[in-house]
């Protein structure tokens, strides 16, 4: 072994050592690009998907919800799809309805977060909506109490009561964390 | 190739030797088995050496518990949590695998504090060894990420709405941010692709860069040499044997220190005397995860409630304090720690870089201690002085100007009280989070139970099983749509006077029970807040009935309104067990009699009609319950005398029901005590 490699010494500098390493290069390169980039191809699928389109569901009866000004908790119920499994009607969410005294028309709430994300829920005095992970407040129609750390209200949701008497609340989520009410 | 001292040599050993020569000849592992073991420790072996040699030994440890782990684990949303409930709970010594993998995260991540402390202090850094500092401060951001994206793995709620914070908290990076949270948890919604990528950078990506840089941090320190502490006390020594006895020794009791924690609550219930259950064994394993239920009792691993506080303290600044309290201090600070090296050779740079780690450490300490004070407050402050500012609070309603007028002006009187106040609302979130993680804790047990069924988990996973469970969802059920007017409460407990009485209907503990019937057939109790005292029947027929008739001894014995009782209980198949069938039989006689309740009641076919008083064929079983909750306005129940009951399973027509025919056959099952006991 030794005796071969002696006579292959570090070898004349010049053009066509220069093209054998940038050709050395090229093709390594190339070569390693191919399954880096398949894999980069495939991960960045998700940026291409978007949410399910924004549809009016139906969550309860105008009949079902008190015209007392306190708002009360509905689960969204709808069929939904995760990556290759399609689930049948399920709840997939929650929102707060209210409707005031006398009032035919219905005001709709997300009960997520617009600060982190997690699940609103009613003060026990039901005085207030608080979240349980950051302390935010916000007053029963929603406003932001101070000193909160969200940045925005809570998100109304649009909402109309359909002919037959259903309370239909138009589902969607909106980005966590900024001022404005971007839907995600 | 002629060596002749080498073939005297062979000559002399055995084969064993003679393999040895054979592997060093063509490998020459002598030579790098030397340069790794015999390098000089100046100044001798010591304890304070052995932190970085216990870090490699707990990565070491995540790998191999890790890859165990990985054997039986399934990252998808409907096999998440039950292949690690499978692990957790079914797999012989599949507690203690899990319970090691998930204690020594924790104490990885504590023996990275230790690490980067020392280091600082002793001011290790400094030149030559800045890139390997360099190395480890991406060594400490790779093993928190993966201690980030451990925490989702088992999908249960805890660790779904802690990813929920912590991706959100991602998208809000200017620019790439939303892209970043899209790639993470592989699209718009939580799913299956959020578990298979979180899993792929927990066991993948995080764990392989971790590997590559931990080579070039241990080749970098054994090129500078140990940085060793002066002054130098004994001579020096040789890393194998002297310094690895102690590194040995540190590993032994750090494996320990995390093994007497995954055994100590067993070990307590022992001492105590209590059953061990499967529950004190190992790491937590939450309910599984429910996007659609609310989960109050969300907190980051304890590591990380510093962070979790830290976004608390921006209050009300808007989205600029979150985006300064979850991307731009934490950047600052890891950007300082960067620059420690450079900042090191200024002339006061060394004590500066000190006291700065000294102070995150210390503010990230009070900062733990606040979210801990925050959440269990209600559990070490005296309640007795607040009694009176509570009474207060009830009274006004918590309004300052209400307030004002009942102490009648009183400035200081009225400071004091606010004061009070205040602490009585730490008081309540306090036990508003201490409240949801007990409910946490009974949830998770409920759905260990109901998973550990013979008949196993189903196809669609076990989300769909506990939503299915009449003990769990019955009462969340009940709360939202009957809670407002029924109450369900055992009337001998305490406080149960004063929840009955805030009721307008019946109160439905123990439905279907001799107890309850015993207290409607009772004269002193027919008419009040239990039965029908807050409802449009107080002054019914029923109530008449039990008030006149029934209270009259020569018409109704008292053996024979208790053989209704039990033939009442009897008829919803709740009786209790050892009761004779002849006392049934007389009292189902008495009860179908048209002179006494069949009068007004339907029994089988005793002729009555329906329409003048609910239907009692099959009273209180789960069919006459799903009937009445479906519509107690139909001929069997009351017809046009139902006071306020909504008809919650009927609807207009192409409208869907306030409850579906699932839910309340959830409340009936409930109402029965109908559920699976293991």
């Amino acid at each position: 072994m030794s005796g071969r490699t002696a006579d292959v010494g570090p070898g004349p500098a010049g053009r066509r050592n220069f093209l054998a390493e940038l050709l050395a290069i090229a093709c390594g390169g190339l070569a390693t690009l191919a399954p880096i980039g398949a894999g980069l191809w495939a991960f960045l699928d998700p940026l291409r998907r978007k949410g399910a389109a924004a549809s009016f569901l139906p969550v309860t009866e105008l009949s079902a919800l008190p015209d007392d000004g306190v708002p009360r908790q509905f689960a969204v119920i709808t069929e939904r799809a995760d990556a290759w499994t399609g689930f049948a009607a399920e709840p997939v969410g929650a929102v707060y309805l209210r409707r005031e005294k006398g009032s035919g028309t219905v005001e709709a709430l997300s009960a997520t977060c617009p600060h982190a994300g997690c699940f609103v829920e009613m003060e026990s005095g039901g005085r207030c909506f608080r979240c349980p992970c950051h302390n935010s407040t916000f007053t029963l129609d929603g406003g932001i109490v101070a000193p909160s750390p969200s940045p925005r209200p809570m998100d109304a949701l649009e909402c109309r009561v359909a002919k037959n008497g259903e309370v239909e609340v138009k589902w969607q989520k909106f980005r966590a964390g900024v001022a404005e009410k971007v839907v995600q | 190739m002629n060596r002749p001292d080498t073939r005297s040599s062979v000559a002399r050993k055995g084969p064993l030797g003679r393999l040895a020569d054979f592997l060093d000849d063509r490998t020459g592992y002598r030579a790098v088995m030397h340069e790794a073991l015999y390098e000089r420790v100046p100044g001798g072996a010591r304890w304070r050496y052995v932190w970085g040699s216990t870090l490699v030994f707990a990565f070491m440890t995540q790998v191999i518990t890790g890859l165990f782990l990985w054997a039986s684990y399934s990252a998808s949303a409907q096999t998440a949590w039950e292949s690690v409930y499978y692990i957790q709970h079914e797999m012989t010594g599949g507690w203690l695998l899990r319970g090691i993998h998930h204690f020594m995260a924790q104490a990885m991540v504590v023996l990275l504090a230790l690490h980067l402390l020392q280091v600082v202090i002793d001011g290790a850094y400094r030149a030559p060894r800045e890139v390997n500092f360099w190395l480890g401060l991406v060594l400490m951001m790779l093993v928190l990420g993966m201690a980030l994206t451990g925490y989702l793995l088992p999908w249960d709620q805890k660790g779904y709405w802690a990813t929920i914070v912590a991706t959100n908290l991602a998208g809000i990076v200017p620019v790439f941010g939303p892209s970043i949270q899209q790639l993470v948890i592989g699209g718009t919604e939580y799913g299956h692709h959020t578990l298979t990528r979180f899993f792929a950078l927990h066991a993948g990506f995080l764990p392989g860069a971790l590997i590559l840089m931990l080579v070039v941090h241990l080749a970098l320190f054994r090129k500078h040499g140990l940085h060793a502490k002066r002054p130098f006390t004994r001579p020096d020594a040789m890393f194998w044997p002297d310094q690895v006895l102690k590194d040995a020794v540190a590993m032994l009791a750090v494996m320990a220190v995390v093994l007497g924690v995954i055994l100590m609550p067993a070990l307590r219930a022992m001492l105590l005397g209590e059953p061990v259950h499967a529950g004190h064994l190992g790491a937590e394993l939450g309910a599984p995860a429910d996007p659609s239920l609310p989960y109050a009792a969300a907190r980051p691993e304890w590591y990380f409630l510093f962070l979790f506080q830290f976004l608390k303290v921006f209050e009300g600044w808007g989205a600029t304090g979150e985006f300064l309290g979850a991307i731009v201090v934490p950047g600052l600070i890891m950007g300082v720690m960067f620059l420690m090296p450079i900042i090191g050779n200024w002339r006061l740079g060394h004590r500066f870089n000190v006291a700065f780690t000294l102070g995150v450490v210390a503010g990230a300490g009070l900062l733990t201690a606040m979210a801990l004070n925050e959440d269990y407050y209600a559990l070490w402050v005296d309640k007795a002085p607040l009694a009176e500012a509570q009474k207060l609070y009830d009274e006004t309603g918590g309004d300052e100007t209400k307030l004002a007028a009942a102490l009648g002006g009183d400035a200081a009187r009225i400071g004091v009280v606010q004061r009070q106040w205040r602490k009585l609302e730490k008081i309540r979130h306090s036990q508003a989070f201490l409240d949801a993680a007990k409910q946490a804790r009974l949830d998770a047990a409920r759905a260990i139970e109901l998973a550990g069924r013979p008949e196993k988990i189903p196809p669609a996973g076990m989300l769909e099983l506990v939503r299915a469970d009449a003990k769990s969802q019955g009462p969340r059920l009940f709360a939202q749509h009957c809670a407002s007017c029924h109450a369900h409460v055992d009337p001998r407990s305490p406080g149960a006077e004063a929840i009955l009485a805030k009721a307008s209907a019946a109160n439905l503990f123990e439905f279907g029970r001799a107890s309850w019937m015993r207290g409607l057939l009772d004269p002193a109790q027919v008419a009040g807040p239990a039965y029908f005292g807050n409802t449009a029947h107080k002054e019914g027929d029923m109530v008449s009935f039990v008030q006149g008739d029934l209270a009259d001894a020569d018409q109704w014995k008292k053996d024979d309104i208790e053989a209704v009782i039990v033939a009442m209980a009897s008829e919803a198949g709740l009786a209790d067990p050892g009761v004779q069938p002849a006392i049934l039989e007389r009292g189902r006689a008495l009860v179908a009699d048209g002179e006494r309740c069949g009068g007004c009641h339907k029994l089988g076919d005793n002729g009555t009609d329906l329409g003048s008083a609910p239907d009692l064929t099959g009273w209180g079983t789960r069919d006459w319950l799903v009937g009445i909750i479906t519509d107690p306005t139909h001929a069997r129940f009351y017809g046009d005398t139902n006071d306020r009951m909504p008809s919650f399973g009927k609807a207009a027509e192409g409208a869907a029901p306030m409850l579906s025919p699932q839910q309340i056959g959830l409340l009936a099952d409930w109402l029965r005590g109908d559920w699976y006991r293991p």
